[in-house]
């Protein structure tokens, strides 16, 4: 046989019906993954043409894009934004109910950002299909799972066929050597690749990160890296598993246990690329070049190292991206005054995300012009962090400590920039509008975001982190 | 509004004379499409007054003279010219339900993203992707008739330049006959019942609860 890579291996593992030239294949889903959002229209779908859900325990529901992140008030009523957001949560508990799907909801404790649950609950396996009305589903390539976002058309079919007709992408290796310089992580190194590939580098692709950084990432900086893939046009985002998967599932849940976990990593270790194996394109970034790294457009392409100036408007798109930000032409990126610092996203509010904004925060106050939320990205996080004391350090720096949720990743819940305001942010999504109409969105690390939330401008991480030494 | 570009009545269904409208800007994703505060419906109905929202008016709220739909002269258009990456960012369907509830019934640019141009082909909506100089020419002469062939995957000008697109054929088959996708899928139950079969132990038990 052909030596094939991890995505081959994954693909044909999940191949139905093989595609012809006049259909595409059949893929199978092992597991889908469903919130408020995407879904009500769906399942309208099944009831009009009085369909059941084919495999509802491999489907899994939780709420998070509508949800407040502010607690239950004195009467014990969550305050949601508007009587359609508390409409859409309620339409996701009678479906889920009503076909038998487990929701993780709000009296549950389990409940967070899709990506987020899926992983640290051990849902997320290595060698599966996993797919969400969400574009960022990517997310969970990390585990070397072929994970993808749909739309709502194909979430009824995955509901009612637990399978997708889908053509194969190509793929493209992105293959990240050596070791990153301080004040440096994952963050910085996917809007690094975004900026090198462009918005549309990774479309019709798929894209496995591989070499020695890669190796050295933790699973949930594996994560943020594969998140972003979606930003650079790819349908999803892959990382071999290797024994750090294997650590982190044993940590979770529900992942198998004894002889069963024995057999699940020998059947997940044949989920490597084979050597010689062919990618349709490579990409080589060598991780030194990698500099602490921030959006200073409307598009998660357009980025500039942190001790950069804003490049020269070279079209009209780039001129307005620069205007709707509000940069002058040449300004250095470090020094703008900044309103907002978001902590949070299924990109980064993982425990990880929040102990790095911890260890900046504490025994400091933010920036008394700047108003800093911390959104950790679920339930279990929460608590994890609270365990340690950082809602303690956060609160004490004055950061409003929040309920799990997408929050200002979105903006569809209440929570917003408003107009003209300058947020950095840990999100994945710097588009016109995204945090609120008119709000302007600087993408960074959790790291940059805290310092520039202390120092209330934007900063290099690396000179604080030189004075935290000295 | 889309006039049969043919009289005969068997060419209608396939071949389309469609009046442009055109947004040139690269890049335009689903947010500016439609923004996440109108994603709070339970309906795909009714979502084209909330198209490009954030475009339609200037700061001070009044309407923004660069906008071109709602403009008279472009009333009944139905295919969007618009800059390379069309449709990128979120998965959310809700672009092609608003898109086609503006009337438009096709999207010619450059490049279109993925997950885009899949929800597109669900809703009727046609993605033509051409290359870079005819569709700067597209670009820069909004308002003219096009006529769309499906079944020979060509749009052509009003002088008579005809241009190749590429269509998936199973697309191509589901625009042209109407083929309803979940029922193709439903019938292969047989096949995937047999995969189910030899789905891996640890999964199961993972995921049974
Ligand atoms: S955190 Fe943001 S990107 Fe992630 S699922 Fe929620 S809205 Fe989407």
């Amino acid at each position: 046989m052909q030596p094939r890579t991890l995505f081959d291996k994954l693909w044909d593992a999940h191949v139905v019906v093989p595609e012809t030239d006049a259909a595409p294949a059949t893929l199978y889903v092992d597991l889908h993954l469903v919130h408020e959002v995407t879904s009500p229209q769906a399942f309208a779908e099944l009831d009009a043409r009085g369909l059941s859900v084919r495999r509802p325990e491999r489907t899994k529901a939780t709420l998070d894009h509508s949800t407040p992140t502010l607690p239950a008030g004195a009467d014990g009523r969550l305050p949601y934004a508007s009587a359609d957001a508390q409409a859409q949560v309620e339409a996701l508990r009678r479906n889920a109910a009503k076909h038998a799907i487990e929701l993780f909801d709000f009296d549950g404790g389990e409940r967070g950002i899709v990506h987020v649950v899926g992983p640290e609950l051990g849902l997320t396996l290595p060698g599966t299909t996993i797919v969400c009305g969400d574009s960022h589903t990517a997310t969970h390539g990390a585990f070397g799972a072929l994970a993808f976002g749909i739309g709502t058309s194909e979430v009824a079919h995955v509901l009612a066929t637990q399978c997708l007709l889908q053509r194969k992408p190509k793929s493209l290796a992105i293959t990240v050597e050596g070791e990153f310089g301080p004040g440096v992580g994952a963050k910085d190194l996917i809007l690094h690749v975004i900026g090198v590939i462009g918005v549309n580098g990774g479309t019709g692709h798929v894209i496995e990160y591989r070499g020695s950084a890669i190796r050295a990432l933790s699973m949930e900086q594996r994560m943020t890296v594969c998140n972003m893939s979606i930003e650079a046009g790819a349908r999803a985002g892959l990382v071999a598993p290797d024994e750090i998967t294997f650590d982190y599932l044993a940590r979770t849940p529900r992942a198998p246990r004894g002889d069963a976990f024995a057999r699940a990593v020998a059947h997940w270790r044949s989920f490597a690329g084979d050597p010689g194996a062919r990618h349709d394109a490579e990409v080589r970034i060598d991780a030194r070049d990698v500099r602490p790294t921030v959006t200073w457009g409307t598009h998660p392409g357009q980025v500039a190292a942190i001790d950069a100036r804003i490049p020269p408007a070279a079209d009209a798109d780039t001129a307005k991206a620069r205007d709707y930000m509000g940069w002058s032409e040449g300004a250095a990126v470090a020094g703008r005054a900044v309103d907002v610092v978001f902590v949070g996203s299924c990109t980064n509010a993982r425990i990880g995300d929040l102990r790095e904004v911890a260890r900046v925060l504490r025994d400091r106050r933010v920036h008394p012009r700047v108003r800093m939320l911390v959104v950790p990205g679920s339930e279990r996080v929460k608590r994890a962090a609270e365990d340690e004391g950082i809602d303690r350090i956060v609160r004490a720096a004055g950061a409003e400590w929040r309920e799990p949720g997408c929050s200002m990743c979105i903006a569809m819940n209440g929570d917003l920039v408003a107009a003209g305001q300058l947020a950095v942010s840990t999100s994945n999504r710097n588009f016109e509008g995204r945090q609120g109409k008119g709000a302007r969105t600087v993408l960074a690390s959790p790291l940059t975001a805290a310092v520039c939330a202390v120092t209330g401008e934007i900063t290099d991480p690396r000179a604080f982190l030189s004075t935290e030494a000295a | 509004m889309s006039t049969p570009a043919s009289s005969s009545p068997a060419r209608d269904a396939v071949r389309f004379s469609w009046r442009s409208v055109v947004l040139p800007q690269r890049n335009i994703d689903t947010d500016q499409i439609i923004p996440a505060r109108f994603l709070t419906t339970t309906e795909r109905h009714g979502l084209g007054r909330h198209a490009f929202a954030d475009w339609r008016t200037r700061a001070d709220g009044s309407p923004n003279p660069d906008f071109p739909f709602g403009r008279a002269e472009n009333a009944g258009a139905a295919i969007l010219v618009a800059g390379r990456n069309f449709g990128c960012g979120s998965s959310r369907e809700h672009a092609p339900w608003a898109l086609a509830d503006l009337g438009l019934r096709a999207i010619v640019s450059s490049e279109i993203a993925d997950i885009f141009r899949s929800n597109a082909l669900k809703n009727g909506l046609l993605p033509i992707v051409l290359d870079d100089t005819i569709v700067d020419e597209l670009l820069a002469r909004p308002g003219l008739e096009l006529v769309v062939d499906i079944a020979a995957c060509t749009l052509a000008l009003p002088d008579g330049r005809t241009f190749a697109f590429p269509l998936d054929a199973f697309a191509r088959t589901c625009l042209l006959e109407g083929v309803d996708t979940l029922g193709y899928l439903l019938r292969q139950d047989a096949a995937i019942t047999a995969y189910e079969s030899r789905l891996p132990a640890h999964e199961e038990s993972t995921h049974a609860r």
